[in-house]
């Protein structure tokens, strides 16, 4: 039964041509705020795009921006915080946020801390930021719902590089052990970390084996490919146990100038990179609503 | 350790209580959930999970993610209650303690078994002499340190009826009873003075309470009268308390099974400083670990019983008189 809800769930929200505008309008509103506030980063918020409009827009996540504290939503954590933008810019086009809000990120006063904490901006789960942890947060609340026998599944987005953390593999484990069907893992696979590649620094491969050999289903996808990453989602939705999905992304996607270079991971836009960025991302007279 | 606490009985290991007092909480408070690192049988938190096993959690060695699981549970509206050595889900689950617990104020009770150096043979690895100060360190958190099985009790309960996030330090040995029973009217916050006196006050918590009672029996005995406080709550502490002693004795000696550097010396140093400067004496670990050993002869090595209490109050006390008499640095009101 709780499958035929997970279906339901997911149903209806199909239309890949609207996800496709809502990551163009995504898009822009990071670009925007990263640029208001001379902060922040860009490159591992522009590879998380489509995946986190996917679970925002694409019927995966269930919530009431109206009751962001509802007992039976769905949860997202963003377990690689330092993408927060990705978030903020989902969290103000689903109506948890004013849209005018985006502008205060990393000022003072602000809602919208440079990292995800609790209890700031609504629809923000989780405080991250200290890489690895996200995971382990995750899980309890998986099965806290179980307990409860709550119909809630829990989402949570890690980096590549984020992997190299350990404590990772401590969560993957336990998970592995008990076996949560709500939980899934989504790895924004980008290839770069802030000193340079991954593979390089530490690489994690064979990195679907890793997360097989610890009792994860695991399937990769396209993650810039919203089919693709529609499909990997339903997919994971419905394993019996912990499921995974490694992304495959590109660190600074939509902005040509940004792409694979990871200068951009923690390096605000200029003006004049804003406009040639923004120019190259004209919003459809549909997005962005 | 009857050798080091003469005069007093011993109940039972403060992590016994935590143990015992878990399962009997746990029967009225389906919300508690309780999770280990693989040293239930140890923490005693095992007492739980044989109760209550859908409740309770052994997510293996790995304190770091026990850590970030409770941030979980206590987000989805469960009062989890999570155990480890205290040297190792402080220490390793201290980053997590930050942004899972503290950073988010979440309703998190951290018991760290096997506090001090009085664990005994296992050594240095295992003793832990840093986790108050660094408990102390993290925003929101209360800590706490009973002295014996019925004050354990109560803290226990404090904890649970406590919204945010509690570390708790337990015992590995017997510790001398203190209380007759569990007291009605703890409070985190507020110390409790077991003996009056006039001329010095003695500050201490967990075994150094004990410490402090067998040394105010032998200070009696050479006309000293010192005040005996139980500041159980390291954190926030009582304050008035602290200066009602430096008011009403002019002198302060504390007591801490812990590194001198950030406990309750630290502290209570903190709270007099600005307003009640009268000298002061800490009796704790200096700036060193311990080692392997017996425990009442480990105690004995590293200075923490109560012949230390004895000779920093003879200190203090002389200090004070000399102050009086206008030897010192100056008046200290």
């Amino acid at each position: 039964m709780k499958q035929d809800q997970r279906q339901a769930r997911g149903a209806g929200a199909r239309d890949i041509a609207a996800l496709e505008r809502r990551a163009v309008a995504v898009r822009r509103d990071i670009l925007e705020m990263l640029t208001e506030a001379q902060s922040g980063h860009p490159g591992g918020s522009l590879s998380a795009v489509e995946l986190v409009v996917a679970l925002y827009f694409g019927g995966f996540l269930r919530y009431d921006a109206d009751r962001p504290e509802w007992e039976d939503r769905d949860r997202f954590i963003l377990s690689k915080g330092h993408g927060v933008p990705v978030q903020y810019a989902a969290l103000a086009q689903a109506g948890f946020l004013p849209q005018s809000e985006l502008r205060t990120l990393r000022r003072i006063d602000s809602r919208l801390q440079g990292h995800p904490v609790l209890g700031t901006a609504p629809g923000i789960e989780a405080s991250t930021g200290s890489l690895g942890q996200g995971l382990s947060i995750g899980l309890g609340m998986a099965l806290a719902a179980r307990m409860d026998s709550r119909d809630v599944n829990v989402w949570v987005l890690l980096g590549d590089g984020e992997c190299q953390e350990g404590q990772v593999w401590e969560a993957a484990m336990a998970a592995g052990h008990s076996r949560p069907d709500n939980l899934v893992a989504i790895v924004d696979y980008n290839k770069f970390q802030l000193d340079g590649a991954v593979e390089d620094i530490i690489g994690i491969e064979p990195f679907a084996d890793k997360w097989t050999a610890f009792g994860w289903a695991v399937r990769e996808c396209d993650g810039h490919d919203l089919e693709d990453v529609v499909r990997a989602f339903d997919w994971a939705q419905s394993q019996d146990g912990p499921a995974c999905v490694i992304a495959h992304t590109v660190k600074g996607q939509g902005v040509t100038f940004m792409e694979h270079q990871n200068k951009y991971h923690g390096v605000a836009p200029t003006q004049d990179e804003l406009a040639r960025a923004l120019a190259a991302l004209p919003l459809h007279e549909e997005g962005g609503e | 350790m009857n050798g080091i606490f003469p005069g007093l009985t011993f109940g039972k290991a403060t992590r016994d209580a935590y143990g015992e007092a878990l399962r009997d909480l746990g029967g009225t408070h389906p919300d508690i959930v309780v999770l280990d690192a693989d040293l239930a049988k140890s923490t005693k938190s095992f007492t739980f999970g044989e109760t209550y096993p859908e409740r309770f959690w052994n997510v293996g060695i790995q304190e770091a993610n026990m850590v970030g699981m409770a941030g979980g549970f206590a987000s989805s509206g469960k009062v989890p209650f999570i155990s480890s050595f205290a040297a190792f889900v402080i220490l390793k689950g201290y980053d997590q303690l930050r942004m899972a617990v503290s950073y988010p104020k979440l309703n998190v009770k951290v018991c760290g078994s096997h506090g001090g150096i009085s664990i005994g043979e296992d050594g240095a690895s295992q003793q832990s002499v840093e986790d108050i100060a660094l408990a102390c360190a993290l925003p929101d958190f209360v800590v706490c340190v009973p002295c014996d099985e019925h004050q354990m009790r109560a803290v226990v309960q404090a904890a649970y009826e406590h919204d945010g996030p509690v570390y708790i330090r337990s015992g590995r040995p017997k510790a001398p009873l203190i209380y007759d029973a569990t007291p009605t009217d703890f409070r985190f916050g507020k110390a409790t003075r077991l003996r009056e006196g006039g001329d010095v006050t003695i500050i201490a918590y967990g075994l150094m309470v004990a410490a402090a009672l067998v040394a105010h029996e032998e200070l009696k005995r050479e006309g000293i009268e010192a005040r005996v406080v139980d500041m159980a709550t390291v954190k926030p502490l009582d304050v008035d308390e602290v200066r009602a002693a430096a008011a009403d004795t002019g002198a302060i000696v504390t007591a801490e099974e812990h590194l001198l550097h950030g406990g309750l010396g630290a502290r209570v140093a903190q709270a007099v400083v600005g307003t009640h400067p009268v000298p002061m004496e800490f009796v704790g670990l200096d700036d060193t670990y311990a080692e392997s050993g017996d425990p009442e002869a480990l105690m004995r090595k590293y200075g923490l019983t109560a012949r230390e209490v004895v000779d920093a109050v003879r200190r203090v006390v002389q200090r004070k008189s000399g102050r009086a008499a206008g030897l010192g640095a100056g008046a200290p009101r």
